[in-house]
């Protein structure tokens, strides 16, 4: 049984073979920390970190990494040694504190593999080291405690606690073996235990034999129920070969019955959750929401977000309308008796019914500034732990980026305010694949004002924001699943189209003409016909070869220029039949260009979403209905992200061919 | 009809400890009618509906039922329509869940009601019961047992009410006649 910790809370250990495991979901240091009865740590060499990885009793891993698990062999620690503090602590040049990653999820195993006790370090800000767990020697026998003491200082401040002099410079050769140990070819890349570092030089730590003879007997440290055996009669070569990844109990049979791509078949480790402490409002945690993967966590958690802004300013906007009516009736009241109107009790009537709104309207306020105060810490949180998909175009994970192997389950289109706080920015997630088309609109709307007497800059801005988002769609899919397609009959967005042209990135150069035209939206109908024949038909393996069954986004700039009757019929059947069988598309244009048309189109601009290249409120939440204001995720000035994503994007494809 | 809580009597929401009472649930329960006859599916059903008005100074501002499951602000939720009732054995089948430390500062009483949607009487009800839970411990606070309860399609169940910086829960228990929340509206007003 399994006891789940909370915040100091204590455990007694039935066994002294131990292994802690620990799940950090993003890359951390972690060492252990040996005590004397004062819980000091009588110099370095009583410390396992990276650059000196076992210790008698002790041994961590070599490098930072998301999972590790400390092998502890309590009845081999020496005798003086009364603790240890395991200790996790983020790479130097990683996030800015525990609080901007998800939890750290803690479990001590018996040597059995039983779990004895687990702890998920909750509530961290700040910090950048944490104690996460206290392994204590209490009337002879062991104990754990849940610690989760952070330190904003570091890992400096965290060592100079256990009251090392030198904690600075041994805080910096930690720092520094684990960065010098990631950039070496790693095998398994997780678990490093201690199979792969028998065949390392020798560790410096004395009286340390054991990790250099695995599966030795005595009192060994190499304890790891995943590593082979030796003395099964195996090549001892085979220590080098990665132990495999540890199957799933129900598939250890000679058939394998998990889901080759399904990646959930056991149940989801649970959520970093916060614990809420002495009633005050929890710390917030990135991804603090139910879901199977932490993708999906957070995008629950984005939508929750959005949900509380959209119902805490419901409340605000509610109670203020309702102390406006009612000054207005006491108001009334006041002006009704006519002898009173102008003796110094109506004065006094007129100052007590103000007097009575604005009470009520600061606490309406003081109120929605509460909710707003944790919004706001928990957007910060949650923004730099959003995969790139769901990130903003300044967000670093666009530094860091790689094709993905899966399409993500959601898009940002951009971020979404209310007035009440404009700093506050709920991203605007949309799921995927996306079920309407998109349409950014050109036109002179009401935010863009007289701003642009030339009515080319807002049709370059609106062009600029679809290359985004089209850049934005062709990133967050795997090699080869989705193409784009551009329809720009008069070639007026060139300018604006660069970064997805110069990167190579789109299935063919941008069409141009009414010949053009005609023959993109021929090609898109043919494949979006025979998509639904093939589905209607039960037979969606059976397209011909020339059809690509990658997911397509057509950008349609100026519409409706180079569109006959024809054309423009064949673009309304790919906005209504297209998305069900992965046709996308993303116009760019003005309504009253389309005015011609009357309103036979009005059903084609309905059925798409619209989207403005500047901010503008037309957007609507599902819950209370309030306008909120749209602004586009647009590359930040300068910034070369974007042909940075294309070209990586292009490299992958031309890897993959 | 009877009460564990007299009509009329008030109890103040705050725990032991001190504590106030932060979430309070309005659960409602019945069985369903029972099948007849060839043709089960014919027999009519029972549709039993729990409603909660929220009024600041005596104005309606918000109410949450079947077609408006959570209050604009959030802080009053319902858990959806029961259109049949249960097996009767005392679980609710519909719920409806207030989060008191969410209302906003202007909802100042929050009435809670039931009515009979398919217009039987609760005396051609069974096992039909009405309560109110304190969310956080799962104590009852107050609880009526409606069926024969007379020939009412309607009860004014109870209020909570702001005192203080607290809440205070006043059992109501008054009969009343109607479909919706809507025709209790004039038999509300009086206990507000």
């Amino acid at each position: 049984m399994t006891a789940e910790l909370v915040r100091g809370q204590n455990h007694a250990l039935s066994q002294v073979r131990l292994t802690v495991r620990i799940a950090a979901g993003v890359p951390v240091v972690a060492g252990a920390a040996l005590g004397d009865e004062n819980g000091t740590v009588p110099g370095p060499q009583w410390v396992a970190h990276p650059g000196a990885p076992a210790l008698p009793g002790v041994e961590v891993s070599r490098r930072a990494a998301a999972d590790h698990r400390l092998a502890l062999d309590l009845a081999a620690l020496p005798e003086t040694a009364h603790r240890v503090d395991v200790f996790l602590a983020l790479p130097s040049a990683g996030p800015l504190g525990f609080g901007a990653v998800p939890a750290p999820h803690t479990t001590v195993e018996g040597a059995d593999g039983t779990e004895l006790a687990c702890y998920t370090l909750t509530g961290l800000d700040a910090e950048t080291a944490v104690i996460a767990l206290e392994l204590y020697r209490r009337q002879g026998a062991w104990k754990v405690r849940a610690m989760g003491q952070g330190y904003a200082g570091g890992l400096p401040a965290l060592l100079a606690d256990h009251g090392l002099r030198d904690a600075g410079d041994l805080a910096a050769a930690v720092q520094e073996a684990a960065a010098r140990s990631l950039g070496r070819p790693v095998q398994a890349p997780s678990e490093a235990s201690a199979s792969q570092d028998a065949a390392a030089p020798a560790s410096s730590a004395p009286g340390a034999p054991a990790s250099s003879v695995p599966g030795a007997a005595g009192p060994t440290l190499s304890y790891d129920p995943q590593r082979p055996s030796l003395h099964d009669g195996g090549n001892p070569y085979d220590v080098q070969v990665p132990a495999p990844a540890p199957q799933p109990q129900d598939a250890a049979g000679p058939v394998d019955y998990t889901h080759p791509r399904r990646r959930h078949s056991t149940p989801p480790p649970p959520p970093p959750s916060a614990a809420p402490a002495d009633g005050r409002p929890a710390q917030p945690v990135a991804g603090d929401a139910v879901g199977w993967s932490m993708e999906e966590r957070l995008y629950n958690q984005v939508w929750g977000m959005f949900e509380d802004l959209a119902r805490t300013t419901a409340a605000y906007r509610s109670a203020v309308d309702f102390a406006d009516t009612r000054l207005e009736k006491e108001l009334d009241q006041a002006l009704a008796d006519p002898r009173g109107r102008l003796g110094a009790s109506a004065d006094a009537a007129r100052e007590a019914a103000h007097a009575r709104r604005t009470q009520l309207v600061d606490q309406a306020r003081a109120a929605l500034d509460r909710d707003l105060a944790q919004l706001t810490a928990e957007s910060e949180v949650v923004e730099p732990a959003l995969p790139p998909a769901y990130a903003g175009w300044d967000s670093p994970v666009w530094h860091g980026y790689r094709v993905p192997e899966q399409a993500p389950m959601a898009l940002r289109l951009g971020d979404l305010h209310l007035p009440e706080d404009p700093s506050l920015r709920i991203p605007m997630l949309v799921r995927l694949p996306l079920e309407r088309g998109l349409w950014m609109d050109s036109g002179a709307s009401a935010a863009l004002g007289d701003s642009f007497p030339d009515s080319a800059e807002p049709r370059h801005l609106a062009m600029e924001a679809a290359v985004a988002v089209a850049a934005r769609l062709l990133a967050a899919h795997p090699v080869g699943e989705f193409s784009v397609h551009v329809v720009d009959p008069a070639g007026a967005g060139a300018r604006a189209l660069v970064p997805l042209t110069g990167a190579g990135v789109l299935a063919a150069p941008p069409a141009t003409g009414a010949a053009g035209v005609t023959e993109v939206l021929e090609r898109l109908t043919r494949r979006v016909d025979l998509a639904h024949m093939a589905v209607r038909g039960g037979a969606a393996a059976s397209l011909p070869d020339d059809v690509d069954t990658a997911q397509q986004l057509l950008i349609v700039n100026d519409f409706p220029h180079g569109f006959d009757d024809r054309a423009v019929t064949r673009l309304r059947y790919l906005a209504d039949e297209g998305p069900a069988v992965g046709v996308h598309l993303l116009m760019v244009a003005d309504r009253e260009d389309a005015e011609a048309f009357g309103p036979l189109l009005d059903p084609l601009w309905r059925s798409l979403m619209r989207l403005t290249p500047v901010s503008d409120d037309h957007l609507a939440d599902p819950w209370v209905g309030h306008a909120w204001t749209y602004e586009p995720s647009l590359v930040p000035v300068g910034s070369q992200i974007l042909q940075q994503v294309l070209a990586e994007v292009a490299r992958a494809r031309t890897k993959r061919e | 009809m009877s009460v564990n809580l007299t009509k009329g009597q008030a109890i103040s929401l705050e725990k032991k400890d001190g504590a106030t009472l932060t979430a309070v649930r309005m659960g409602l329960g019945w069985q369903a009618a029972k099948r007849r006859g060839l043709f089960g599916s014919r027999t009519r059903e029972i549709d039993l509906d729990a409603s909660a008005v929220l009024f600041a100074e005596k104005t309606p501002v918000d109410v949450v039922f079947f077609r408006h499951l959570v209050s604009d602000d959030g802080s009053v939720r319902h858990t959806g329509d029961n259109l049949v009732g249960g097996i009767g054995q005392g679980g609710d089948d519909e719920a409806i869940l207030v989060d008191l430390q969410r209302v906003p500062v202007h909802i100042d009483q929050i009435v809670f009601t039931v009515n009979s949607f398919t217009g039987q009487t609760f005396q051609e009800v069974e096992n039909a019961f009405c309560r109110l839970v304190d969310e956080t411990n799962g104590q009852e606070l107050a609880r009526y047992t409606l069926a024969g309860g007379g020939e009412y399609t309607a009860q004014i169940m109870a209020k909570v009410h702001r005192a203080g910086s607290g809440w205070t829960m006043t059992a109501l228990g008054a009969p009343a006649n109607g479909r919706t929340f809507q025709d209790l509206m004039p038999a509300i007003l009086p206990h507000l």
